[in-house]
């Protein structure tokens, strides 16, 4: 049983009157790639700069190893951070910026020596694979190179745990795939404790151990990343994982939900008889099949292809599915649709009930932005972050 | 924050400051002093300004200063917002020695300045049967106060967008109508606040009009230095106090207009975001 | 139209007014008063080894004052709330645009034999100073006038340092003095220099302090400029050449000062 290195309890933060974390409870371990997931200002990075020691709780306590340690200021803790935009030092070159946490610190109770500090940075330019960089100055570096200076900058001080916050958000597409292989492959042969920042839920699931998934400073679900694909808690992490067909329905008994009139058998349980539910079918759980052997019947809206798939919108009764398919079907064709028990997942109804899942023509976003009558939001800016 | 260093770091700060206006407010006190002396009190009393208000050389000077500072300024402005345009639109080649030149003014000595004028006027002038007088001073003026306006509108021609001129002619702009619909509304900030400093710069200046204002005409500083070489006399205390007064207005509105402005940025910014 | 052709009337007006008494300067500082291509000018001023030092000695000493009071203000600024800030810069700046002369006036009855120090320090029990008319009142009134232009060029580096660079200094195990060591201040540094080229040439060219303040006994650069062209010894070739003297000084530290500087266009716009 791995042990636990940091734990927050009922960890609340308010920045002037906005309550940025509710009550946040949460257990990092010890050799763990811990993801924080979810939409701009859910207080994901908050949550990581309370971890850092950057921003002091407004209530709750923060403990690493057992000891509380919300007094206890950034350079003290043994926590590392890779920052969004790097925050690399730009009158030092690669090699001094790695060897600065080095040059400072009393490691293991004494002062590091050349030699020892000269092997260290060496042995991490080796794991970023950028030898040879040393003396470049790091202004003239690329984004990803920059990246992975911040990275090496950060473990040589081979810290317990070392803090990620949205560090491959400026990559590419394809350079970003390859980082989070990179970063997932460090983690596993350093051993260290990764707790990671991102609003990408591919990123998250393909990199975690452990996901948490957060939205207006709480959080939504905690748990592996298959557990949050395949069953998620509610219509919010339904929708932000993945792409989801989100509808009403009534669970009758354990095994039986009922949909648009229909009963379908289904492997959850545990709910009250009759209680209205929000039903998750995802888009590749469907199949389409001919009228006469399909469960309901549908008139196809919309194809676009997508090379690897078809993506569908079908037209049930007014509510429209998102099905991901291999067969083409024509535009205003009824078709049959069929789906297995273990691709439907019943969740309890939440406060998101309702605002997900349909796939009519506009997202919220459009809509918002369609509307005149709408004031923009006040998004809490980062400089408020950074001032506390 | 730790506690003490920050009352001490405070104590330091109101010193500084403390330095910095002592001496002005001692002028304005002894302004209103009713003996002539500069450090003794011997009460109140606003002769001083009444006698400044008829003091004929005061006022002389005081509407040449206004005169050339308004002049100078408007002219610099016009000349430095063509000349930042032309410059911005040039190529690198060009444009950067041409920028080294345009600041020898501003980074040369003051004194350096002054005298190469005055020279240059004075061996011209014997030539074209031309003496220093308003007409160099101006000239000075506008020499010095164009550079301002130039370091002014030359960062807001940068922050503008490019397109915007584009899109006014693809939109069936002529490239004239382009440039006073889209370019001088875009960086009207800039040369609006060229103006102004140009305008303070004419007026708080002493160096430069000493040396090429000849001996006929008197800019206000040229008057004050005559004053403090000459007698005491607390008008000129008088003088500080009110010019304190009116650089202190023209801070505000100037700052006043900046903060206005950044907070309308900061609005744009938050709205594109969404 | 090509809109570069815009900047061509003020082109003719730098060749006129810019460039051209540059070249008059260079001029004159060559020729002698016949008109001969000459040395002698420069000659003349190895006479004026005591006003070149004197005003090198009071301007570099200017100025390092100056970096000693103005970096602390700069930092302790720096790290003042926003809105404070903003009061505290304008505070800095408005000493600036008063009339130099008037500032230094006011100096003079600070500093006289029965100025207000003398009076306070009498009123205190304590001797009387006898400042005024020495090189330390220049030095003050050197100080007072310039200090400004030294805290805002260091205070707009400071100011836009990166928090998060900061941060991940922290973050790395720097307490404040090693952050302060090994970030803010090598970032600094331009700012500096700014500082530095901004305070060292008016420093060393001004004649109007050291009139009003040092008497006739303290004659620095400027005094003897002004001398050569509005005063009674009456040879704008000599002037022409100390001149010329003192532009290169300026374009040195013109050439230091984009090199290595930053920070400057603000304290100079405003």
């Amino acid at each position: 049983m791995a042990k636990e290195l940091i734990r927050l309890r009922d960890c609340t933060m308010v920045f002037d009157d906005d309550v940025v974390l509710n009550k946040i409870n949460l257990s990092i371990k010890d050799n763990e790639f811990l993801t924080l997931l979810g939409p701009s200002g859910c207080g994901k990075t908050t949550t990581l700069r309370i971890i850092g020691g950057f921003v002091k709780p407004t209530s709750g306590d923060v403990f690493f190893n057992g000891v509380r340690i919300n007094d206890v200021p950034p350079h003290k803790r043994t926590v590392n951070t890779v920052f969004q935009k790097y925050a690399l030092f730009p009158h030092l070159d690669v090699y001094e910026n790695i060897a600065f946490g080095l040059r400072i610190n009393r490691h293991e109770g004494r002062r590091l020596s050349k030699d020892e500090i000269h092997s260290r940075v060496m042995e991490m330019l080796e794991i970023v694979s950028l030898k040879g960089f040393e003396h470049r100055d790091v202004t003239s570096l690329s984004g990803g190179q920059q990246q992975r200076v911040a990275i090496a900058r950060a473990l040589v001080n081979r810290p317990k745990v070392l803090l990620l916050d949205e560090p491959l958000g400026a990559l590419d597409l394809r350079l970003r795939k390859d980082m989070q292989i990179e970063l997932k492959r460090i983690q596993e042969a350093t051993g260290i404790t990764f707790v990671y920042v991102t609003h990408d839920q591919e990123e998250a699931l393909s990199m975690s151990d452990t996901v948490v998934v957060m939205d207006g400073g709480v959080i939504q679900q905690i748990g592996t990343p298959e557990d949050i694909y395949n069953e998620p808690v509610n219509a919010f992490v339904a929708d932000f994982i993945g792409e989801s067909n989100i509808v009403d329905g009534i669970m009758i008994e354990d095994g039986v939900v009922e949909i648009f009139g229909k009963k379908f058998a289904c492997l959850d349980a545990g709910f009250a008889p009759n209680e209205p539910v929000d039903v998750v079918i995802r888009p590749e759980d469907v199949d389409i099949v001919d009228i006469k052997d399909g469960m309901l019947t549908g008139t196809v809206t919309n194809v676009t292809f997508k090379g690897v798939h078809y993506d569908v919108i079908v037209d049930f009764k007014g509510f429209k599915w998102l099905i991901q398919t291999t067969d083409y079907c024509p535009v205003n064709s009824r078709i049959g649709i069929k789906i297995d028990p273990d691709g439907i997942h019943v969740m309890h109804k939440s406060q998101y009930s309702g605002m997900f899942g349909d796939y009519s023509s506009y997202s919220a976003e459009y809509e918002e932005i369609s509307d005149a009558e709408l004031e923009p939001e006040e998004t809490v800016s980062e400089d408020k972050l950074y001032e506390a | 924050m730790r506690r003490r260093p920050r009352v001490a770091s405070r104590i330091f700060l109101a010193l500084i400051y403390l330095f910095l206006y002592a001496p002005i407010f001692i002028m304005i006190v002894f302004s209103f002093n009713a003996s002539k002396s500069r450090s003794v009190w011997s009460g109140f009393t606003l002769d001083w300004y009444t006698e400044l208000f008829s003091d004929s050389m005061i006022i002389s000077s005081l509407t040449t200063t206004i005169g050339v500072s308004v002049i100078a300024a408007i002219v610099a402005t016009i000349a430095g917002t063509f000349a930042a345009i032309g410059f911005f639109n040039m190529r690198k080649r060009w444009r950067s020695p041409l920028l080294a030149i345009n600041n020898i003014p501003v980074m040369n000595a003051d004194i350096v300045t002054g005298v190469s004028l005055c020279l240059l006027f004075v061996s011209l002038g014997s030539v074209l049967k031309y003496q220093l007088g308003f007409g160099t001073l101006l000239i000075a003026h506008i020499t010095f106060n164009i550079p301002y306006v130039i370091l002014s509108v030359l960062p807001k021609l940068r922050q503008m967008d490019r397109n915007l001129v584009d899109a006014a002619m693809d939109l069936g702009c002529t490239w004239f109508q382009a440039f006073y619909k889209v370019i001088i509304p875009e960086i009207m900030p800039g040369i609006i606040n060229g103006m102004m400093i140009a305008f303070t710069m004419s007026i708080d200046d002493f160096v430069i009009s000493y040396f090429t204002a000849g001996s006929k005409v008197q800019t206000l500083s040229m008057a004050i230095y005559a004053m403090t070489r000459k007698r005491v006399s607390p008008k000129i205390n008088a003088v500080s106090t009110l010019l304190f007064l009116f650089i202190l207005l023209l801070l505000i509105i100037i700052n006043v207009r900046q903060i206005r402005q950044e907070e309308r940025e900061k609005k744009l910014r938050t709205l594109k975001s969404k | 139209m090509k809109l570069k052709y815009l900047s061509a009337p003020y082109i003719v007006w730098m060749a006129l007014f810019v460039v051209a008494p540059v070249i008059i300067v260079v001029v004159y500082a060559f020729t002698s008063a016949a008109g001969e291509f000459t040395f002698d000018n420069f000659a003349k001023m190895g006479g004026y080894v005591s006003v070149f030092s004197r005003s090198f000695l009071l301007a570099i000493i200017s100025t390092a004052i100056c970096i000693i009071i103005g970096y602390p203000v700069a930092y302790i600024l720096s790290k003042e709330r926003a809105r404070q800030q903003r009061i505290l810069i304008m505070l800095i700046m408005l000493p600036m645009w008063m009339n130099f002369l008037l500032r230094t006036y006011a100096w003079m009855s600070i500093l006289e034999n029965t100025g207000l120090l003398n009076r306070l320090l009498t009123l205190l029990g304590l001797p009387a100073v006898n400042i005024i008319n020495t090189p330390t009142a220049i030095v003050i009134g050197m100080v007072y006038n310039f200090l400004p232009f030294m805290i805002l060029p260091i205070y707009s580096v400071i100011v836009k340092i990166d928090r998060s660079l900061i941060e991940a200094a922290q973050d790395l195990g720097a307490n404040a003095v090693t952050v302060f060591r090994r970030v803010i201040f090598p970032l600094s540094l331009p700012g500096v220099f700014s500082g530095i080229t901004m305070v060292f040439v008016p420093a060393v060219s001004t004649f109007v302090i050291s009139q009003l303040l040092g008497g006739g006994a303290n004659m620095l650069l400027g005094d003897l400029i002004e001398m050569q062209f509005l005063g009674a010894a009456y040879n704008p070739h000599l002037g022409s050449a100390i001149a010329l003297v003192m532009m290169v000084i300026v374009m040195i530290c013109m050439w230091l000062m984009n090199k290595f500087g930053a920070g400057g266009e603000e304290a100079v716009m405003l």
